[in-house]
């Protein structure tokens, strides 16, 4: 269970799961799927399985909680204690409570929140199995479940990182690779007005590499985005084949 | 938040800031006036007092031993905890750490952790069995903005003038001896924390100017100008151009501050 | 002066709709001169006008709707009314009591308890204040006979069809009264359970297909057909 690995990169240029240094791990994305929520979705990216959920606009209870001029946006991000390998407690840790406000913070520039005073939106995010760039993953389906509550959006937001291992600048860290590599560079986006929402950085950068990083995470970021919106076409599409 | 200030205060930053000034007069890339003063608690094992204007952040480290982590059996440990004290702001309430104290405190353990300040390995005592633990307790004074450059100025600080007991091992049994030994600092990371303000940054914002910023970005900086750490806060944006602008003048000010302290 | 997307293609909330001399419609915002949407839906431009049509949208009061509420309170002056929106409505007690309110003598439980349904108007509604609803014209009131159905309040209009259309084939083939809430909340009040059912599902279908033609037609058909089906199981012999 404890090897030491020593090459995240072989002779061939490949990763430890044969990717190649710009490519992604493989991502399947549904929304829509839990009943009770007003949006919802459901995000797979190599091992990764997240569920995001979104309620409101709501009125938020005690009233005090809310603000007399725009919206309150909270955010929850939790790993289910099955999630990992060592069981995790489910007790919120520090870095869930960081990465819970983080979140927040990617999605609440693409809501109008000035839009509806006095109430609350609630995201919550399950982690039910993770391997590493949960939080980006978190971020494109939070973003989903809130479209898919019909909650008024500039753009979607859509995350992906990029990192160091092995000397290479690689794309969408798994696991292994954020451990035992050099850097890790998550960013979140509003692609069609090219804003970064989120932006964290952990590891040694020469500011050249940080540039690189940062390209390769958004060239990510629009490809994920790209599949963002597949899922809302393939929804349509199903329904007319019915028809059909 | 912004309840604090008067909205012809916000208007009056705000459009002084589309003409590149700042309402305290200071240049756009400027710190304010920067005080540390190291060894002011006898209690603690290594301490530091940071002033940066009228931000006041005392840090102080405990050293204690311990068992490593598994995955790291022969390294010492690092553990980062900030308080915002009542007393340090109207709008700091009593009780378990918030999320922001709780976000203030990993950043300053990021740039302490990842630009590998502390000789970790220098830290083991048994390799698996017993290490060095290093608490570093960050304990905000007076917040008039930008807690997060002072808190990892002072918590530096704090860890610079930090020694360990010495020891021997006799018998497999750990003995504390006379004698203290300077904690092994190797590197000196410096914070630089901007803010957004009318699509302007600026560094070192004061209070006001945080309650005005539509997004703050923080980055920790290396002796070898590397990035080490970055931390986007608040609920605006940033564009790539805006993020690689402050890589290069966090940059320039960290390597301006470690000259200055004489790091 | 350009658009970007061929009318009832399907947009996402960031979609740039439309640069230049354009009217921004439902469901999009403007940032200097371009339109871009805001909601999941099919865009649709109207001359010089830029809609979406949302797939899925909450709805939000406007003054003169009618809506279809549950009463969650019963308050000291009045009561609570859940109308599927953001902000919880208001039924004041005098609005109701065709006489002067009096708190000592009058039972508000009485007249309207939690977890009834009433048919009301929305009397005013802004930015600062919640929603507050009448009850005080020919129509409105409590419910007390039929079947209750919530739709994604952007379907009602395609419930109504051109002219009334649609709804009109639904009372007609059904036999049923039917009030649709502007908030999504429709009421089916029909001679017995099955013409009611057959509404809803004539009405769950709409919602289902709501962006495709030819709706109308199918919807006749649908019912046609089920109503045969119903007189033919009837007429059966039992074995």
């Amino acid at each position: 269970m404890n090897q030491k690995i020593e090459k995240l990169i072989d002779k061939k240029g490949l990763r430890l799961d044969g990717r190649k240094p710009d490519e992604l791990r493989p991502v399947k994305i549904d929304v829509g799927i839990l009943a009770n929520a007003d949006g919802s979705a459901y995000i797979e990216q190599g091992k990764n399985k997240i569920l995001a959920a979104a309620f409101g606009p709501r009125e938020l209870h005690p009233k005090h909680l809310s603000l007399s001029d725009r919206m309150v946006l909270r955010c929850r991000y939790h790993m289910a204690p099955f999630s990992v390998q060592e069981r995790k407690s489910p007790a919120p840790s520090r870095r869930e409570v960081e990465l819970s406000k983080v979140i927040r913070e990617s999605l609440e520039p693409a809501i109008f929140i000035e839009q509806y005073p006095r109430t609350g939106i609630d995201i919550f995010v399950e982690v039910l199995q993770a391997d590493g760039g949960t939080r980006c993953a978190s971020i494109t389906a939070a973003s989903l479940a809130l479209a898919d509550a019909g909650i008024p959006m500039r753009d979607l937001v859509v995350a992906c990182a990029a990192g160091k291992v092995d000397g290479t600048i690689v794309l969408d860290l798994m696991d292994t690779e954020d451990k035992v590599g050099v850097a890790d560079v998550p960013v979140a986006l509003m692609p069609n007005l090219n804003a970064i929402t989120l932006l964290q950085m952990d590891g040694i950068l020469t500011l050249e590499e940080f540039e690189k990083a940062v390209d390769l995470a958004i060239a990510g970021c629009r490809k994920i985005y790209a599949m963002q919106k597949e899922v809302f076409k393939n929804k349509y599409v199903s329904i007319r084949e019915v028809e059909e | 938040m912004s309840s604090l200030i008067t909205r012809v205060r916000q208007k009056q930053i705000v459009q002084l800031m589309a003409k590149g000034k700042r309402l305290d007069g200071r240049g756009l890339n400027d710190y304010r006036e920067t005080k540390v003063e190291q060894g002011i608690i006898e209690r603690a094992e290594g301490s530091a007092r940071v002033l940066l204007g009228k931000t006041e952040v005392l840090v102080g480290t405990k050293i204690e031993t311990g068992e490593p982590f598994s995955d790291t059996p022969n390294e010492g440990v690092l553990t980062v905890n900030a308080e915002l004290v009542p007393l340090a702001s109207s709008t700091f309430e009593p009780g378990p750490p918030d999320e922001n104290s709780i976000e203030l405190a990993r950043i300053v353990d990021r740039g302490i952790r990842e630009s590998k300040a502390i000789d970790v390995e220098k830290l083991c005592i048994e390799a698996g069995k017993n290490v060095f633990v290093v608490f570093v307790d960050v304990y905000v004074l007076n917040h008039d903005g930008n807690l997060i450059d002072a808190s990892a100025l002072a918590a530096l600080a704090a860890l610079l003038n930090a020694k360990m007991p010495n020891y021997e091992i006799e018998e497999g049994q750990v003995k504390i001896k006379q004698g203290y030994t300077p904690l092994p600092i190797k590197r000196h990371p410096v914070t630089v924390t901007f803010a957004k303000i009318n699509d302007r940054l600026v560094v070192d914002p004061w209070l006001e100017e945080e309650q005005v910023m539509d997004a703050r970005l923080s980055m920790a900086i290396d002796d070898d100008g590397n990035i080490c750490a970055i931390q986007k806060g608040g609920t605006g944006c940033f564009t790539q151009q805006q993020v690689f602008e402050a890589a290069k003048i966090a940059r320039e000010k960290a390597g301006e501050i470690r000259k200055k302290l004489g790091w | 002066m350009p658009t970007f997307f061929e009318g009832r293609q399907l947009v996402t909330p960031g979609d740039l709709l439309a640069e230049g001399d354009y009217i921004a419609g439902d469901n999009t915002y403007v940032e200097g001169n371009k339109i871009y949407a805001s909601r999941v839906g099919l865009v649709d431009y109207e001359n010089k006008k830029v809609n979406v049509v949302a797939l899925k949208a909450f709805y939000i009061p406007k003054v003169g709707d009618i809506v279809i509420g549950t009463i969650v309170e019963v308050g000291f002056s009045g009561w609570t009314v859940d109308i599927k929106a953001p902000y919880g409505a208001l039924l004041r007690a005098s609005d109701v009591l065709s006489r002067p309110f009096k708190p000592q003598n009058d039972e508000l439980s009485q007249v309207l308890n939690a977890g009834d349904l009433i048919v009301a108007k929305i009397a005013s509604y802004d930015r600062a204040h919640d929603p507050q609803l009448t009850v005080g014209e020919p129509g409105l009131g409590k419910i007390t006979r039929g079947q209750i159905m919530r739709i994604t309040p952007t379907k009602i209009p395609r419930v109504i069809g051109r002219k009334g259309s649609m709804i009109s084939i639904i009372k007609q083939e059904t036999g049923c009264q039917i009030i649709l809430g502007v908030n999504g909340v429709i009421l089916i009040t029909g001679k017995n359970p099955e013409d009611e059912e057959l509404a809803v599902m004539a009405i769950r279908r709409i919602e289902e297909e709501s962006h495709t033609s030819g709706l109308t037609d199918r919807i006749t058909q649908m019912l046609k057909e089920a109503k045969v089906k119903r007189e033919e199981s009837k007429n059966e012999p039992k074995n």
